[in-house]
């Protein structure tokens, strides 16, 4: 009975069209940003930002790109991985050869970078779909984890093909200690979400969506699939890039291709489907969800005195994720965002059953 | 029931004219041969057998199909080849007789998707949505709500539209057609699958649109009815070819055109 | 030349490994319309199955018998396998009837990471060795014509021949059997098959109970020239681009394509390897299929794709 919208009416669209509409949820959201900003860094442990949190962020944030090209535009990607490598090379490539730029100029333009290839690799998206685009997203990943691997050039000639940055500053502030880099990638997150929010529900995301639905009855409608297409493409790599700067500056500080394989695209791609496609914010609960797994799947045994070895618990996982991917994929394509809402709506008419 | 005569006045010039259409799918010859007009403002309705080819001659109207032989004079241009982008742009709307919704989106965002031509802002004004984006979006939800007004169906705004019921999506078809602003709709059987009342409603829809907006209409049915009720012309066509064109009354009589309703051996 | 002739013979050999791999994908695909990024994971816990049986049942049961134990351990895993056919149809395949591909392709991704972990928790996640009496020495032919004769490795030549039987056994199987023709039914329309009467879900079972067997065979091939290890899931990967080649829907297609990206990645690896940093083989599958794609999207012997409008 509290989460009623009763004498909420709206009088304009522009209250209509907010992001959230229910003033009960705007609270919500400004608690929880109210925590995560000054919350979060006065109380989290080291072990809690480092982690937990600061992957999850940066995760999500990919998983937030994906969505888009994926959920939103209906085009498989099986190449993520792949991508992110390039926003965090690129950005390595120019911070290390233009020592003077700014670590926020050297995360956009490995963004960038992201953005040329992945319009590149979505270039046979014009012609093929499903699974047939799905191969050619593979072959991105497979000849991008090689050109990283075995192209001297881009890793400044070092033997071992592992790269790492120093230590970090942006605007002359030191991002270093865990709160630190954590307010950054936080700061990050919000401003790239709410702007992949903007997109979705304006005119391109309509025109993504139409795209995925129908892209034919999208044509007669005056849509260009080739227009719709490619800013899918360009959009996700750019935040699929900037998430992959993110992912190797600050949260290994030093990788190698390993690091973007191609588990860490099907990882993403789970988290895209159990936390629903089409759903901004379901890419945050994928995301929370892929990532508390094996903490738990570690931290539980151990706490019931039981501790597992190390390659049972990545047994473990693999089956628990194939059976959430394949349990979501029939009782609930929308995945956990669509149950959450309609944990809401129950909520809405709480007490009552109905 | 006669044409009044005000709608008669309002008849204008010829805006589409279609000559010499020949289309094949391999050894399949969908259209053979086929050249009408339709005039500013009027109602043409197309008739025909099932197979008759008149869905085909709609795509080749939009651009869907490229026909192998003929023309298409549209607003004084000539064409050999039309696209449906180019279509949509010079003012061609259409619905489809399988419904060709957007079925992951709402019924709002479905008609909003018909006002994608208009509009224009960036990418980046996009993303960050305050001021010209933001103001932008506002000016064309005004302009969608009173289509959903017009169509009677403002409690299912926010629906998705796989949820609906058969003839409100055909209402939401027609709705994303009218978004565009059409000068010309192409309505592929709007009234398939309906009982009595939705056919009146819609019916009461289409001359609403054809009054108000002065929009010219070529439409595809079956219904009989419907077709002497409220068209000022009509083509009939059966097996690739046109058989009858002219106003209601006269293709009634038409020996030919009862010959082939009727199903005598060709 | 002898060294050219040499690496298109292995070429060759490698191409038949992947095929064996691809006819998996190719009689799923030609039944359901489902891409089945399963298989992979199939034929690993096809072969885990293999060593693991072939070391216990002779334990279990105290006897030394090779021979014995092999062909037991061969009949409860492809036991296993049948099984485990009728599980995913019924847990998973009758529940996404009406989805669309999309959908399904992700479906049998979740199977194949479900399979991954489960295998390996059942079997074992060390390395495991197959034995079931390949030969291991090489064979030297030609010597009249070559110095010292062309290496050729017996143990792929037997792989090939029984991979060729095995397609002539399917394409007989396709051709000449009640069943057969039910399958290239329910692959053409699934309703006009349900319509008149063929069982869907029994023909599903069907089909993924052959593939599994086909998974077997080539796991046992596979484990007995590599070993059997976890990254043979993995590898299965490799034998996608060669169903895209031959086409999704051609049983001799996927021979031709394994044959053509065998012998494309090895002689790509060899003479153009040493230009560009070496460790080619890992993606000139992938981008030559991906140039396929653009140009000709069903393969060199798929059916044509049609999108009705």
């Amino acid at each position: 009975m509290f989460y009623r919208e009763n004498g909420q009416f709206k009088t304009s669209y522009a209250a209509d069209q907010q992001i959230f509409p229910i003033l009960q949820d705007r609270v919500a959201i400004l608690i929880l940003l109210a925590i995560a900003f000054i919350g979060v860094p006065m109380l989290a442990s080291d072990y809690l930002l480092r982690a937990i949190l600061i992957p999850f962020l940066i995760l999500s944030l990919a998983a937030v790109g994906l969505n888009i090209l994926v959920g939103y535009c209906g085009q498989i990607s099986l190449g993520t991985g792949a991508f992110m490598a390039v926003g965090a090379y690129a950005a390595w490539n120019f911070g290390t050869r233009f020592p003077g730029m700014p670590l926020l100029a050297q995360i956009l333009l490995g963004g960038v970078c992201a953005t040329v290839v992945g319009v590149a690799f979505g270039i046979p998206s014009l012609r093929i779909r499903g699974l047939y685009l799905a191969v050619a997203t593979l072959a991105a990943q497979f000849f991008i984890d090689w050109a990283f691997l075995r192209i001297p050039f881009f890793t400044n000639y070092s033997s071992s093909g592992n790269v790492s940055v120093p230590a970090l500053f942006a605007f002359g502030l030191p991002v270093q200690s865990a709160m630190q880099k954590y307010l950054f990638v936080l700061l990050f997150v919000v401003v790239f979400s709410l702007m992949a929010k903007n997109l979705v529900r304006g005119a391109l995301g309509r025109q993504w969506m139409a795209i995925r639905d129908m892209d034919v009855a999208a044509a007669v409608i005056g849509i260009r699939p080739m227009y719709a297409k490619l800013t899918a493409f360009a959009v996700s790599s750019f935040i699929v890039g900037v998430a992959g700067a993110l992912w190797g500056f600050i949260h290994l500080g030093s990788w190698e291709p390993l690091a973007f394989d191609l588990s860490r695209s099907f990882q993403l791609l789970f988290m895209v489907i159990i936390g629903g496609l089409g759903s901004i914010v379901g890419s945050f609960y994928g995301a929370a969800f892929i990532v508390l797994v094996p903490v738990a799947l570690s931290g539980i045994p151990r706490w019931l005195g039981l501790p597992l070895p190390v390659d049972l618990i990545v047994h473990i996982e693999h089956m628990v994720f194939g059976a959430l991917i394949v349990f979501f994929l029939i009782a609930e394509p929308h995945g956990l965002a669509r149950l959450w809402s309609i944990g809401r709506e129950k909520l809405r008419i709480w007490p009552f059953p109905h | 029931m006669t044409q009044s005569t005000s709608r008669n006045d309002r008849i204008g010039e010829v805006i589409l004219d279609l000559q010499h259409i020949s289309l094949a799918f391999g050894g399949v010859k969908a259209l053979t041969d086929i050249s009408f007009d339709v005039r500013e403002h009027e109602i043409r309705a197309i008739i025909g057998p099932n197979g008759a080819g008149k869905s085909s001659m709609l795509n080749v109207i939009n651009g869907v199909y490229t026909p192998q032989q003929g023309e298409i004079r549209l607003h004084g241009e000539q064409f050999r080849r039309m696209t449906p982008r180019r279509a949509a742009e010079m003012g061609v709307a259409r619905t489809f007789q399988n419904l060709a919704l957007f079925k992951g989106m709402s019924v709002l965002d479905n008609i909003m998707a018909g006002r994608n031509l208009r509009m224009t802002s960036s990418l980046f004004a996009q993303a960050i949505r305050l001021g010209p984006a933001a103001r932008e979006e506002m000016q064309h939800r005004q302009f969608v709500e009173n289509i959903i007004d017009f169509l009677e169906i403002q409690a299912f705004r926010k629906t998705p539209v796989g949820r609906l019921p058969y003839g409100l999506q055909k209402r939401v078809d027609l709705g994303r057609a009218l978004a565009m602003e059409p000068r010309i709709l192409l309505l592929d059987e709007p009234m398939a699958g309906m009982n009595i009342e939705e056919k009146q409603d819609m019916s009461r829809f289409i001359l609403d649109v054809n009054d108000e907006f002065g929009t010219t209409i070529v439409l595809i049915e079956h219904d009989m009815g419907v077709v002497m009720d409220i068209s000022d012309r009509v083509v009939v066509l059966d097996y690739g070819k046109k058989i009858g064109d002219g106003e209601p009354e006269a293709v009634r009589a038409n020996e030919d055109v009862v010959r082939a309703y009727l199903g005598v051996a060709h | 030349m002898a060294f050219f002739l040499e690496t298109l013979f292995g070429g060759l050999m490698s191409g038949m490994l992947y095929a064996l791999i691809g006819l998996g994908f190719v009689l799923i695909f030609k039944a359901s319309g489902v891409f089945n990024f399963a298989q992979g994971a199939m034929v690993l816990v096809a072969a885990l199955a293999m060593a693991r049986f072939s070391e216990w049942i002779p334990r279990w049961f105290g006897f030394e018998n090779m021979l014995l134990a092999n062909v037991l351990a061969f009949i409860v895993a492809a036991a296993m396998m049948f099984l485990l056919a009728v599980v995913i149809e019924r847990l998973v395949l009758r529940h996404l009837v009406n989805q669309d591909l999309a959908t399904l392709l992700m479906a049998t991704l979740g199977i194949s990471y479900f399979l991954d972990g489960a295998g390996q928790i059942a079997f074992g996640s060390s390395v495991y060795s197959i034995n079931v009496g390949m030969p291991k020495e090489p064979l030297f032919i030609l010597e009249s014509i070559f110095e010292g004769g062309l290496l050729i490795s017996l143990e792929d030549l037997t792989a090939a021949v029984i991979a060729a039987l095995l397609v002539a056994a399917l394409a007989v199987f396709f051709q000449f059997t009640a069943t057969g023709r039910a399958l290239r039914a329910v692959a053409d329309d699934h309703q006009a098959a349900q319509s008149i009467g063929i069982p869907l879900n029994r023909i599903w079972v069907i089909v993924w109970c052959v593939a599994g067997l086909v998974a077997l065979v080539a796991g046992v091939i596979w484990g007995s020239k590599f070993g059997v290890q976890f990254t043979l899931s993995t590898a299965a990967l490799r034998a996608l681009p060669v169903v895209i080649l031959g086409g999704l829907t051609s049983v001799p297609g996927a021979i031709i394509g394994g044959l053509i990206i065998g012998v494309g990645e090895k002689l790509s690896e060899v003479y153009l390897g040493p230009f560009v940093g070496g460790g080619i083989e890992i993606w000139f599958a992938y981008v030559l299929a991906l140039v396929f794609l653009l140009f000709r999207p069903q393969g060199l012997f798929g059916e044509k794709i049609i999108d009705r409008v």
